[in-house]
């Protein structure tokens, strides 16, 4: 006598091996939502207690990045401007404008204005901004097209697997050291030979040991 | 306590069967531990396993099985976190940015700090207004860019938590403005002399607070001023005062020295100048090639300490017979009327007369020191023998005491004892972290006496055992945090400067004070400056320009006191002369790490293995091998010690080297109320010291309580396997590996390759490895055991430059302590008077290194530039590398040891260094975040780095500069040049695992005529 029916056989043998593929493609969907802009926030234009734009500052009146980033080529941490930056030319214009009102609320109480951020690397990661930008990686190469964001997001994921690539292959990204600033600056056809060059012509050492940026 | 901890009553080890043992052996073994010659379990577990204590005992209820369950459940919790989003942060600027402040660059301030009146010059390295790190001032003359323990700890005592945070009155919370209210309303009550108003603080050399405190007694000519400092001079004050009739403070200059005589002075670790004169001394410890212009130290001591580790001859003596052997020592060298016969030594009259000898062939170039524990005479005739021999002028000089008003603390405390009881007293102010309820002699009873005082006013850093019995307790502000001024060893006047706005409601002794000198309300900044400007020649700009350089350079420039010349009285050898008798002696001593009880809460101190006992998180009586025999004591053993009809409890801790018949007792601990740290451990050496004999008393009697106290000791922890694995199949003297390598200088001349091994040599090429090829930079690092005094300065400086955590007393006795860097100690000898060895042990950077290999997540790697990295977030804990490492430099965090809920601890933490979570391994990095920062500014910079210009934190912590670093590819970097010294060699060099780090072996420069 049979107590379970001959079907029973395919029923069990496809659920078993079927687990494993509903479970690799369980993995497989986590995964791509881990590196997909629902998790890593890229390019989700964040709010900001002031909607500044990067677009009109940067892109339509051409104010050069290190005017606010100072320390982008003394520190590895390129700087966030003090509100009295802004107050240098918001003092004299757009002195009423309600949007920048917390601005000059700033400045009168002396507290800081709190904003979003929008890039962070995980503490137990040790970026330099100076390094980078001295040896000929410009700033939209991580940063994105930023000059035309009217409220910043985020242009790439800052995942390890990220930085390598270019740590691996630095002629891929690196540009002359007169563009690094250049906001609005296409990469070349002939990059790879240029960056070649370039490489060769800023010493660059392609880094990919621990303790480049974990210590 | 998990029950492993508590082993079984050790057997009276058989001293007899260890004296013959080593006998054996010709004097020719090293060894660690008593432990280690007796062999016991405990020792074999720690030498043959890397983790003694079984994890799984910790957490009784957990098995395999439960632990496989909970990662599954947590792995799959992990993938959840894709459902979420990366969390929103805030990211916050300045309103108006300081102008010199370059975020995520450090800026670095001078500034000093005094410790018992005598400052010692720092930079402190401060992160956004926020103080981490010390570091030595090079322009100060007191560091010239050492420091010393207390100071790699400040930042820590600046952060603790448990400091007092705001003015209490009567046990409430009150506030600086009702203070002042109060304190003026007690003023406007005193009567107009001012008898009744008693102020305490400890040695002043600040010029500033000692001009505040004239103008008070000048307008208020009936108080007084009183000084104490428990671990304080009097002894020299008073010895100077036999010797020339007045106080002088002694300036040694070590370096121009070729034989010194120390008569108990630990003169490296202790005392003022000891950074400087530990840097000193370790500049006649140089050879270069086969030069050498060595100095010889002899050391007379009762209590093994570092300047004893490093002496070329020392003699144990019971701390009372000293002042004998001081006699005897000064007749020989011609002091007239030296020697009585009262009292014998018991040292061979031959070795005192070599050694006087030895200072008589270099007349102006030897130098006599006495400790500060040793009676007046032995001073004052330690001065007699240096005029005797010249030297003064030359290795010794002269000058107006440091302090403002040079008074004997004891009879000064004594006096307000005596006024307080008469009922002189109505208004007692308390300033600069006195704490007498704790640490006042035992017979002035002060506690009670402090009672019968109408107004008492404390100002500490914590609310400890003297601010309970007040009514006012105002939080003093660290050194950190204050505006000031103090004295070097030399007069030099160090600026203090604030690196941060008091954390609490902190004020300085200045500001305090100030309250009766008509200061109050006056800012710490402008009394100092306004005291400066009064006295300083310049005036406005030039004024301004003075304070400017001064606060740069942290010292004010000529303000060390000129030498004076001083007429040694004729009647110093007939002074009359201390008798101890042959009772039981006990001699009180600062404690190494804690000193006198005022480091008690910071955890970094109490942690640090003290030098040659490596006790940590207590103190004990500690006596000789011979001496607990005799009274049938084994380690552990819980005694009552009684003195003069006073009592204590201690347990007891054998010392290989301690004098005979005596025991030492460091102060500080058992304190009652210190903050979570410090309460509690150790035992109370207040409760027998009285005002009489405050350092060493005769007529100690002990006895066994039956208990026993169980004492974190590192000694045999982490100890590297001398004897080898072939033990068994070669025996003792064909595998044995010299972890210490060590000639006299007659030996090195003859044979200047002593230290390297041919066995050694012979295996290099031998490996089945591909051959590590290092271009560009290839770190290094080499230690000259020659200078190293043992100090422990690095093991501090590393940890806080590497965020390490502390512990605690129970994970140290398991063998857990964090430290990256420890010093090993070996002894060499019998047990009753080892030479002793120290050798500073980090991550020796294995070329072919043991851990990379077994690691089965590549957690731990080779960096191209030869640095064996580890990367904590692929550590999974399985611990093989440390299980493989033989010089068991691995750390590993068993627990949550860094605190993550302690908001003010924040603050310490190097931001350039992760703090490491529970389950990772750690070890040193050779500072590799200061190794990332100059090839950044290198680079940036477009050059190579420079020789020199990447210092980690043990190198710059060290007071001797025994420690190099650098780049040891470039052949004319220093670290090369001492590499391919002959001495250089590498430790288990059999293993063939290619160190990085390196040793250069110790030369000793005995007396030929002086066996032994």
């Amino acid at each position: 006598m049979q107590i379970f029916h001959h079907s029973t056989n395919t029923i069990s043998r496809v659920s078993i091996y079927g687990a494993v593929f509903i479970l690799a493609l369980l993995g497989g969907v986590l995964y791509a939502i881990e590196l997909s802009p629902i998790y890593t926030r890229v390019n989700e234009a964040r709010e900001q207690p002031v909607p500044f734009s990067h677009k009109h500052h940067a892109g339509e009146l051409g104010i050069d990045c290190r005017y606010c980033h100072t320390s982008v080529e003394k520190s590895s941490f390129a700087g966030l401007p003090p509100t009295q930056t802004c107050m240098t030319c918001h003092s004299q214009i757009w002195t009423n404008a309600p949007m920048l009102e917390p601005v000059r609320a700033s400045y009168r109480d002396d507290k800081s204005i709190a904003w979003t951020r929008v890039n962070a690397l995980p503490d137990f990661v040790y970026f330099d901004h100076s390094i980078h930008v001295s040896k000929g990686i410009g700033c939209t190469t991580c940063h994105g097209q930023v000059a035309e964001m009217p409220l910043t997001w985020k242009a790439n994921t800052l995942y390890m697997e990220w930085c390598l690539d270019c740590h691996r292959a630095p002629e891929k990204y690196v540009r002359e050291k007169s563009k690094v600033f250049d906001p609005g600056y296409v990469t070349p056809s002939n990059q790879l030979e240029l960056g070649a060059k370039l490489v060769k012509e800023y010493k660059i050492h392609s880094l990919t040991n621990c303790s480049t940026c974990h210590r | 306590m998990s029950s492993d901890l508590n082993p079984k009553v050790p057997q009276a080890m058989d001293l007899a069967a260890l004296r013959a043992k080593l006998a054996q052996e010709n004097g020719k073994r090293f060894w660690q531990s008593l432990e280690e010659l007796s062999e016991t379990k405990e020792y074999r577990e720690f030498l043959e396993n890397e983790f003694p204590h079984d994890p799984a005992k910790d957490e009784p209820g957990m098995n395999r099985r439960d632990v496989l369950k909970l990662a599954a459940a947590s792995a799959a919790l992990a993938g959840l976190s894709a459902c979420t989003k990366l969390p929103t942060q805030r990211i916050v600027p300045y309103v108006k940015a300081p102008e010199e402040i370059v975020a995520g660059k450090p800026l670095f301030y001078a500034t000093s700090m005094p410790l018992a009146g005598v400052a010692a010059g720092l930079l402190v390295e401060s992160h956004m207004g926020r103080p981490t790190k010390i570091e030595g001032n090079p322009e100060h003359p007191g560091s010239l860019g050492g420091t010393d323990v207390f100071a790699q700890a400040a930042t820590l005592g600046m952060y603790d938590p448990d400091r007092s945070q705001t003015v209490v009155l009567e046990g409430r919370i009150s506030s600086w403005a009702a203070f002042l209210t109060a304190m003026g309303n007690e003023k406007a009550a005193m009567s107009a002399d001012g008898s009744g108003l008693r102020i305490l603080t400890d040695t002043v050399t600040s010029p500033t607070l000692a001009a505040q405190t004239s103008a008070i007694l000048k307008n208020l000519p009936a108080a007084k001023w009183h000084q104490y400092e428990p671990c304080g001079r009097d002894n020299s004050r008073e010895g100077a005062r036999l010797a020339f009739g007045k106080p002088v403070n002694t300036v040694y200059r070590m370096d121009q020295a070729d034989v010194i005589v120390s008569l108990d002075a630990d003169f490296v670790s202790c005392g003022p100048g000891h950074v400087r004169y530990a840097r000193e001394f370790a500049s006649r410890r140089v050879i270069e090639g086969k030069n050498a212009n060595l100095n010889r130290l002899y050391v007379i001591e009762s209590m093994p300490s570092s300047t004893g580790a490093v002496a070329d001859h020392r003699k144990p003596l019971r701390a009372g017979d000293i002042e004998a052997f001081t006699r005897e020592l000064a007749a020989a060298a011609g002091v007239a009327g030296a020697n009585s016969a009262a009292a014998s030594s018991k040292v061979p009259s031959e070795w005192t007369r070599a050694v006087a000898k030895d200072l008589a062939a270099h007349r102006g170039a030897s130098l006599v020191i006495a400790g500060e524990e040793q009676p007046p005479a032995v001073h004052a005739l330690a001065h007699a023998m240096n005029a005797a021999l010249g030297n003064v002028g030359k290795t010794v000089y002269y000058t107006d005491p440091l302090e403002a008003n040079p008074v004997n603390e004891m009879e000064s405390l004594r006096e307000l004892v005596t006024d307080i009881n008469a009922g002189k007293v109505d208004l007692l102010f308390m300033l600069g972290g006195n704490n007498p309820v704790y640490d006042a002699p035992v017979d002035f009873d002060f506690g009670p006496a402090l009672l019968k005082v109408k107004t008492r006013v404390h100002s500490g850093l914590y609310y400890d055992e003297t601010a309970e019995l007040c009514h006012w307790h105002v939080p003093a502000a660290h050194f950190l945090e204050s505006w000031g001024d103090s004295r070097a060893f030399d007069g030099t006047v160090g600026v203090i400067q604030p690196l941060i706005q008091p954390l609490y409601d902190g004020h300085t002794a200045h500001e305090v004070v100030g309250v009766l000198a008509g200061d109050a309300g006056k800012s710490g900044h402008d009394i100092v400056q306004d005291y400066w400007k009064s006295v300083r020649p310049e005036r406005d700009k030039a004024f301004a320009a003075f304070w400017e350089r001064s606060l740069h350079d942290g010292v004010m420039a000529g303000t060390a006191l000129p030498a004076i010349s001083v007429a040694l009285r004729g009647d110093i050898a007939q002074q009359v002369q201390n008798t101890p008798g042959e009772q039981l002696q006990i001699a009180f001593r600062p404690d190494p790490t804690i000193f006198d009880g005022r480091f008690a809460n910071n955890g970094w101190l109490q942690e640090l293995p003290k030098p040659n006992t490596k006790l940590t998180w207590d103190n004990a009586a500690m006596l000789s091998p011979a001496t607990a025999q005799h009274l049938g004591f084994v380690d552990g053993d819980y005694v009552k010690l009684q003195l003069a009809g006073h009592e204590t409890k201690a347990g007891v801790v054998i010392v290989p080297g301690h004098a005979d018949n005596g025991v030492t007792l460091h102060l500080g601990y058992g304190r009652r109320r210190a903050g979570s740290v410090g309460t509690g451990p150790g035992f109370n050496a207040n409760f027998i010291r009285t005002s009489n004999a405050p350092s060493i008393a005769t007529g100690l009697k002990i006895e066994k309580t039956g208990d026993r106290y169980y004492f974190a000791v590192t000694q045999h922890q982490y100890v590297i396997d001398q004897d080898g694995h072939q033990v068994e199949k070669e025996g003792v003297e064909a595998a044995r590996r010299d972890l210490i390598r060590i000639a006299t200088l007659e030996e090195f001349q003859k044979d200047p390759n002593f230290a390297k091994d041919q066995r050694e040599e012979s295996s290099k090429g031998l490996t089945l490895y591909p051959g590590f090829k290092s271009e560009g930079y290839a770190w290094g690092l080499a230690v000259d055991l020659n200078k190293c005094v043992g100090c422990n300065a690095c093991v501090v400086a590393c940890q806080a430059e590497n965020n390490i955590p502390v512990v605690g007393k129970e994970q140290v006795m398991k063998g857990r302590a964090m430290h990256w860097i420890r010093v090993d100690t070996y002894f060499r000898g019998g047990i009753d008077n080892p030479e002793t060895y120290y050798e500073p042990v980090l991550c020796m950077h294995c070329e072919n290194a043991p851990c990379e290999v077994v690691c089965p997540v590549g957690a731990t790697v080779h960096s191209p530039e030869g640095l064996n990295e580890m990367v904590y977030n692929r550590c999974v804990g399985t611990r093989y590398c440390s299980n493989n490492c033989p010089y068991k430099v691995r750390r590993f965090n068993f627990l949550l040891y860094s605190d993550y809920t302690t908001p003010s601890l924040y603050g310490v933490r190097n931001p350039n260094v992760t703090v490491r979570s529970r389950g990772v391994m750690e070890k040193c990095t050779y500072c590799v975040q200061r190794i990332n920062a100059a090839k950044i500014t290198s680079e940036v910079e477009n050059r190579e780095v420079r020789d020199g210009e990447i210092v980690t934190a043990c190198q710059g912590a060290c007071p001797a500069e025994a420690i190099l670093f650098g780049n040891i590819n470039d052949p004319n970097s220093r670290v090369a040049k001492w590499k391919a010294q002959s001495r250089n060699y590498h430790l288990l060099d059999d293993l063939n695992t290619r160190p990085r780090t390196t040793y250069l072996a110790r030369v000793l420069n005995p007396n030929p005529e002086i066996q032994g």
